[in-house]
């Protein structure tokens, strides 16, 4: 997969994670040789081997159906950067 | 928009272009609330209408360091809803991160399952007016729900209630089967029927338990190839998804008749200017990044759980209509209206347990549905339950009353609920089924009436109505209709 500066910006945008204008150049030299390296791995013939979604080899674990949890709005709120008594408070996003 | 009509050929729906007949395509992403008490991976309660943010924890609001753990019956309400479906269980299947940012998305992902479903392919029969049709359904699979934003609250703010986060939801794919919107609203409802029958899902549109995305594309008549699809998002009511693919239909046939192309892009349905339009917003949605959930591990599900759900699976729409046309000799179209709804199978089989078939079934998808229409309440909530149903079809076929006068005794019960022997005894309203006093009654209007009698006799046959209306003029209605006529054609014989 090549990585150029378009990508940066797009994955940038997509994470929420802003980056400087200046360091694009560098970050895209930096990603290209990373995963180049990763890359190798493309060498194995992986045909027949299925997908792995986990190394454990342990059922699910479940719980019962219960309500044994809530009721906790002030926790739930305290943190929030702005909020008022019922809910969270946050710049308008509407379509 | 002017001169485009839509036409029905051939039990087609078409569009009529300027430049040639085209047809709709359309596949439904359902998504359906899972009947259940608590949320998917948390212990809160997804009870509807609580006071906002009452109903989360750590877990629903995303805090750092938790971890979801699933709910055993959520599974099991998944795999019934499959089987409802007549659908493959993949004893085998994972849960996914789709990753996207929105305010009422706490984790910043949602739990999903992408490649590997829990339910596979499976199929629903419609029944539609010109015969069945069978619409593929393509996988079923188990997701979270996200929370609300509020936007008219405060003019430049919006607030989110996390009630709704972390509630299961069943999202249903159909393959692009349906081809009009009738189509698509005997789906929904017959989808929303089998999982009322399973108990999988309340089904209740006003409170957001079912809705639905719309995929709809157009194609020139006859042609095989799938054309551009738009989809329409979180669509919440059958009409207004029908509306959003009559107009949206419409759209994509007027800019490939202009010669331009259809964006492949997701859409938003109006209500109030009955119009679909972009949501730009959502141009880098499509870019989820899904990956399996490293919090969670693949569900691997005991074929004995699977065979013990099919085991005890009620039976469900096409299975009762079948033994109803069966046992009660009803027609196709009865029975389908008699096993929409469960309720409403479960109401006609009381009152035919005890009572006459015939009558049972006219009084209830005559009178009843009637008054249940013009009241706006469901079956379950009348007043007129099924044991005082038998009751009323009971007494007409016992000769207490006549079918006329069980009309006005309806009339009361579906207001007050009364016991229909009350209302009949209170306002002896008991039919005249004794042949004397009938035949007291006759016998003064042939005497008052000679003229007409004569005329009778001499050939007038219209003239036996005049008879049969005194009789009952005269007993207020409560002669037994099928004596007095045999009394009076007695009498005018000799």
């Amino acid at each position: 997969m090549s990585i150029d500066k378009d990508k940066i910006k797009h994955v940038s945008k997509l994470a929420r994670i802003s980056v400087d204008e200046k360091k694009i150049d560098d970050l895209t030299k930096d990603l290209s040789s990373i995963f180049k390296f990763i890359e190798q791995l493309n060498e194995l013939n992986t045909d027949k081997v299925e997908p792995l979604s986990s190394i454990l080899n342990e059922p699910l674990r479940s719980r019962k159906d219960e309500i044994n949890d809530g009721k906790i709005r002030d926790k739930i709120l305290e943190n929030s950067p702005k909020k008022n008594e019922e809910f969270f408070v946050v710049p308008k996003v509407i379509e | 928009m002017v001169g485009k009509v839509m036409t029905k050929e051939k039990r087609k729906y078409l569009i009529e272009g300027e430049k040639g007949k085209w047809e709709v395509v359309i596949g439904l992403e359902v998504h359906a609330q899972v009947s259940s008490n608590s949320k998917l991976f948390s212990g809160s309660s997804t009870k509807f209408g609580a006071e906002p943010n009452t109903q989360v924890s750590l877990v629903d609001s995303a805090f750092p360091g938790m971890l979801p753990v699933i709910n055993e019956f959520c599974i099991q309400q998944a795999i019934k809803t499959g089987l409802g479906l007549n659908a493959k269980i993949n004893s085998y299947s994972v849960f996914d991160r789709k990753n996207y940012f929105y305010a009422d998305l706490p984790q910043g992902y949602q739990i999903s399952q992408y490649k590997n479903p829990i339910v596979g392919e499976g199929k629903i029969t419609l029944d539609l007016p010109n015969g069945t049709k069978t619409i593929g359904i393509e996988r079923l699979h188990l997701e979270q729900d996200a929370g609300k934003s509020i936007h008219d609250l405060d003019p430049s703010n919006t607030y989110v209630d996390l009630n709704r986060s972390g509630v299961a939801l069943m999202e249903i794919v159909s393959k692009p089967d349906l081809s009009s919107p009738d189509e698509v609203n005997a789906y929904i409802k017959k989808l929303r029927s089998i999982m009322r029958y399973l108990g999988t899902c309340d089904g209740n549109m006003q409170e957001g338990s079912l809705r639905a995305d719309v995929n709809v594309s157009v194609r020139k008549e006859g042609n095989k190839e799938l054309g551009t699809r738009c989809e329409i998002k979180n669509v919440n009511s059958i009409k207004f998804m029908q509306m959003a693919i009559i107009y949206e239909a419409q759209r994509q046939v007027e800019l490939l008749e202009s010669g331009k192309s259809i964006d492949q892009e997701t859409r938003l349905f109006d209500t109030k200017k009955n119009e679909t339009r972009s949501m730009r917003s959502k141009e880098d949605a499509h870019d989820y990044r899904y990956f399996p959930d490293p919090d969670l591990l693949p569900l691997n599900l005991d074929k004995e759980l699977i065979e013990n759900i099919k085991k005890n699976l009620p039976e469900l729409p096409d299975q009762k209509k079948e033994r109803f046309i069966k046992d009660y000799s009803l027609t196709a179209y009865e029975a389908n209206v008699l096993v929409s709804e469960k309720e409403i199978s479960y109401y006609f089989e009381e009152v035919v347990k005890t009572s006459d078939i015939k009558l049972a079934k006219n009084w209830i998808m005559g009178d009843l549905f009637a008054s249940l229409n013009e009241k706006n309440i469901s079956i379950s909530q009348s007043p007129v339950t099924a044991k005082k149903m038998a009751q009323l079809v009971d007494s007409i076929s016992s000769g207490i009353v006549s079918g006329r006068t069980a009309k006005e005794v309806f009339e009361i019960m579906k207001e007050s609920g009364e016991e229909p022997s009350k209302i009949i005894e209170s306002k002896g309203l008991q039919q005249k089924s004794d042949p004397k006093e009938l035949e007291q009654i006759i016998e003064k209007i042939l005497t008052e009436n000679k003229d007409k009698v004569e005329q009778y006799k001499s050939g007038k046959d219209k003239l036996f109505g005049f008879f049969v209306g005194q009789v009952m003029k005269i007993s207020g209605g409560k002669a037994n209709p099928q004596l007095a006529n045999q009394i009076l054609k007695d009498k005018l014989k000799k």
